[in-house]
């Protein structure tokens, strides 16, 4: 490079949050004009690297330099902002407000220098500043129009636009694909072309790593909170790409509830699903569960995979297809539906919509089940007490007793009343959506376990995550991108397969595996 | 994303401190008892009429209808939701039923005559479901903010109950209307015994019925409670709907109590009702509390009240005092319970 000082030099940087390691002596370096990919799966330190590249945090140890001079002193927002501009993953963008004042938010005078306390805003000027802003950045949008009529992609520039009128030459951009279609993330991708010849620098983080190979020349690996590997993208093939992502694993520590050289049960089919869809999450989806199996359907965030398995606890009404349990029909969008006709639930986040904390872990664990309690619609305390006893030691539940608020209790054993709660009604089909989300290595053991063993009594259990872990107990795991199964895999695949497929840059599916998808 | 890393908490709170916090949140719902047993001592030392069963079964007849109220709104916010509209309902509801049953000439207030006069007091239930099923439609349907429907519901028929009766007090009253407000059953009134009756009742149905304790369920965490299978619309509906019909049926004691409706029957009570909700140990944000600790709060702001008039405080000091009780037991029920009131 000509410019010998790059726009971000990060070394050595280290931040603990409490026992929890986010980032351990990582590095990045990004010279200016050029466009640099973060990749790493959850939990690689990815976040806490943005937030302290953009001043929310400070690093524990570690030098942050920006075009060659020492970052500015926290909280100095402006500083941060004049050295490195950032679009985040979610919206900052306020709808109801219009472009022109989106754009100069808080900083309406000349200048951009904040207005005096009395000085009335002139509306006039306002919106000839924000189109000389947008028009510097060959962005194509109305200054007037309110930010909520504005397209996504529209949205984005605007932010982009905003984030660089600080004076930054250098931007983060933290998944900007996520909620793009095709034709988003063209024009996305082509204005970071022309900022980039302008020489505006950018830090791209993606999961969807084939966007990585087109936009970038430069890419990061993170795992575990370290730096594994810097390289110039055309020097890195794909699998190379996700083996660094995903690390070596030895086979011989393999867990034990691992679905790994198990034969594979022939049994009747329990769960049916044919072409079913929904709008904006996904489509024409096809699987078929065995008694006796576990089928796994991996994704990432956007995939769709979770709304796929809310939906066949009927949280949510597909517009297509049809879903069959144990040969008979479900009727789709009711959620006393489909535990009548024996799906058990186990939802994505506890806290949201697994538990009622305040209330105890036997009411929690018997929410499913109270008509089974007592005659004539009454709950009997003492067969509530019975059922949640024989729930607390059959899932190893550590709880002082079945009397105790649910949230009293850890993370791990929190999730096992969500289980026990799911497995009440004794279904032919459990489906878990991310079944060990944030619990210890010791719980997440004991849940796979539990999972396991509902397999192995003849029934199907469909564990919907994006943990490799969580997917490792699984006879076959399905893949999902972007709304479709993409790739089917029997167990023993290799880590790199799955995280290839579920990034969208896997090969077709092969003709051996197509039969079991319909 | 680093955020199910960093959300990941290490095991906390360890059982041994558990077992303290857990019997207190137990009797949480007993902690105005010793308040009520505290007025009574007071009650006692100020003045020899307060022990008597005359003065005691009149602040019982009087707590009547404000613990109707207070039984709906315990329900209603158990179930995570508010209707402010009970207070209008109390006395809409009456008035509704006379101007439906009353002969449209010869009295002082004329009604349309087009049910005959047995049917007052069913109509006058009916009119309170039908209070709850609108204010239902419209926050469960239509997905309006339940405070301000009902605050809408609360103003709009208020309005309607001084169109209808033209802003005065109906005194002829039929005597079905007549006769659970002012008789007496085995010596004490029989409101007292239907009150009595219906927290039971209601006491029983949050604990040992199943859509009883679905209330709690759905307070606590709606989306929880839709995951696991229950029908969250249906049973917060007719929880409004039950919570209607209830303020309803206070509407008919008050009426029978005082042998007429007058123009601003129920007239600000809203504010006692949560106040004694409140203070009784029912949370405001869904999820919690008993119909026992609101019966104990309702007795606590009438036992305040006759306190001070035994004890020769002015009147005039009686709102005062009210603010007062309401502020000191909520600060008594946050210790007594341990926990934050968010």
């Amino acid at each position: 490079m000509a410019d010998p000082s790059p726009v971000v030099e990060a070394d050595g940087i280290t931040k603990r949050f409490g026992a929890t390691v986010a980032l351990s002596d990582a590095r990045i370096t990004v010279a200016p004009g050029e466009s640099h990919a973060l990749v790493g799966r959850n939990g690689a330190g990815k976040s806490t690297l943005v937030s302290i590249l953009t001043g929310l945090q400070q690093a524990d140890a570690g030098t942050l330099r920006f075009n060659g001079e020492p970052a500015p002193a926290p909280g100095d927002t402006d500083a941060w902002r004049s050295r490195v501009a950032c679009v985040y993953q979610r919206s900052t963008v306020i709808p109801a407000l219009t472009v022109a004042e989106n754009l100069f938010l808080n900083r309406h005078g000349l200048n951009g220098q904040r207005t005096g306390l009395l000085r009335p805003v002139s509306w006039r000027r306002l919106r000839t500043r924000a189109a000389g802003l947008l028009a510097e950045y060959g962005v194509d949008v109305d200054p007037r129009l309110r930010a909520e009529q504005l397209t996504v992609e529209q949205r984005q520039f605007v932010e982009i636009a905003r984030a660089l009128s600080f004076g930054a030459r250098f931007i983060i951009l933290d998944e900007p694909t996520a909620k793009l279609d095709a034709r988003g993330i063209e024009l996305l991708f082509a204005k970071l072309r022309e900022l980039q010849r302008q020489g505006v620098a950018f830090l791209f983080i993606s999961h969807h790593l084939q966007e990585v190979y087109d936009l970038c020349t430069t890419v990061t690996v993170y795992r575990d909170a370290r730096h594994i590997l810097t390289a110039p993208v055309t020097e890195l093939a794909h699998h190379a790409l996700v083996e660094a992502m995903t690390g070596e694993r030895s086979t011989a520590t393999e867990p034990a509830w691992s679905a790994g050289g198990r034969a594979t049960a022939a049994g009747a089919a329990l769960l049916e699903v044919a072409d079913l869809g929904l709008a904006g999450a996904y489509r024409s989806c096809s699987l078929t569960a065995r008694a006796g199996e576990v089928v796994g359907l991996a994704g990432s965030a956007a995939s769709g995979n979770v709304r796929l398995g809310e939906t066949l606890a009927g949280l949510h009404r597909p517009h297509t297809g049809t879903v069959t349990v144990a040969g008979r029909a479900v009727r789709t969008g009711r959620v006393p539906a489909a535990l009548a006709a024996g799906i058990g639930f186990v939802p994505e986040d506890r806290h949201l919509q697994g538990l009622v904390p305040q209330r105890s872990v036997a009411e929690n664990a018997t929410l499913t089940v109270t008509d089974q309690l007592g005659p004539y619609g009454t709950v009997l305390p003492s067969r509530t007490r019975a059922f949640a006893a024989r729930m607390i030691s059959d899932l190893d539940i550590k709880t002082p007793g079945p009397a105790t608020p649910v949230a009293a209790l850890s993370g791990g054993n929190q999730q096992k009343v969500v289980i026990a709660r799911a497995l009440a009604t004794e279904p032919h089909v459990l489906v878990a959506v991310k079944p060990t989300n944030g619990v210890d290595i010791k719980s997440k053991e004991s849940l796979l376990g539990t999972v396991r063993q509902v397999a192995d009594a003849g029934r199907t259990a469909l564990i919907v995550s994006d943990e490799l872990d969580d997917l490792r107990v699984c006879d076959r795991v399905l893949a999902m991108f972007h709304g479709r199964i993409v790739a089917e895999f029997p167990a023993g695949w290799r880590d790199e397969q799955l995280v290839a497929a579920m990034e969208g840059v896997a090969d077709p599916i092969e003709p051996k595996d197509r039969h079991d998808i319909h | 994303m680093t955020s199910t890393d960093l959300g990941r908490h290490p095991d906390t709170l360890a059982p041994a401190t558990g077992g303290r916090r857990i019997d207190l949140a137990r009797y949480r719902d007993l902690s105005l008892v010793p308040v009520l047993l505290v007025l009574g001592i007071i009650g006692f030392a100020v003045s020899p009429a307060f022990l008597t069963s005359d003065n005691l079964l009149g602040v019982g007849q009087q707590a009547t209808e404000l613990s109707l109220l207070v039984l709906a709104e315990a329900l209603i916010l158990i179930a995570g939701r508010m209707d402010l509209s009970l207070e209008s309902t109390i006395g809409v509801a009456p008035v509704l039923a006379m101007w439906l049953v009353l002969p449209d000439h010869g009295g002082r207030f004329n009604g349309i005559g087009l049910f005959p006069t047995w049917t007052a007091i069913p109509l006058c239930l009916a009119i309170g479901a039908l209070i709850g099923a609108v204010n239902g439609f419209l926050i469960l349907k239509l997905r309006l903010n339940g405070f301000i429907v009902t605050l809408g519901a609360l103003t709009l028929l208020r309005g309607l109950q001084v169109a209808v009766s033209q802003g005065q007090s109906i005194v002829n009253v039929p005597p079905s209307f007549r006769y659970l407000g002012s008789s007496s059953w085995l010596g004490a009134p029989a409101a007292i015994w239907i009150c009595a009756l219906l927290f039971l009742i209601g006491g029983c149905a949050l604990g040992w019925l199943r859509h009883g304790r679905a209330l709690y369920a759905i307070g606590g965490n709606a989306e929880a409670a839709r995951a696991a299978g229950i029908r969250v619309d249906r049973i917060v509906w007719t929880v409004l709907i039950l919570g209607g019909t209830l303020a309803a049926f206070a509407g008919i004691l008050y009426t029978g109590h005082y042998g007429s409706i007058s123009a601003d029957q129920g007239n600000g009570w809203i504010f006692q009702v949560f106040a004694a909700t409140v203070i009784g140990g029912v949370s405001l944000n869904g999820g919690r509390g008993t119909l026992f600790g609101a019966l104990t709060g309702v007795l606590t702001l009438q036992l305040v009240v006759n306190v001070m008039t035994l004890a020769g405080v002015p009147p005039l000091w009686n709102q005062f005092l009210n603010g007062a009780i309401i502020i000191l037991a909520l600060i008594v029920s946050r210790f007594a319970s341990g926990e934050k009131q968010e």
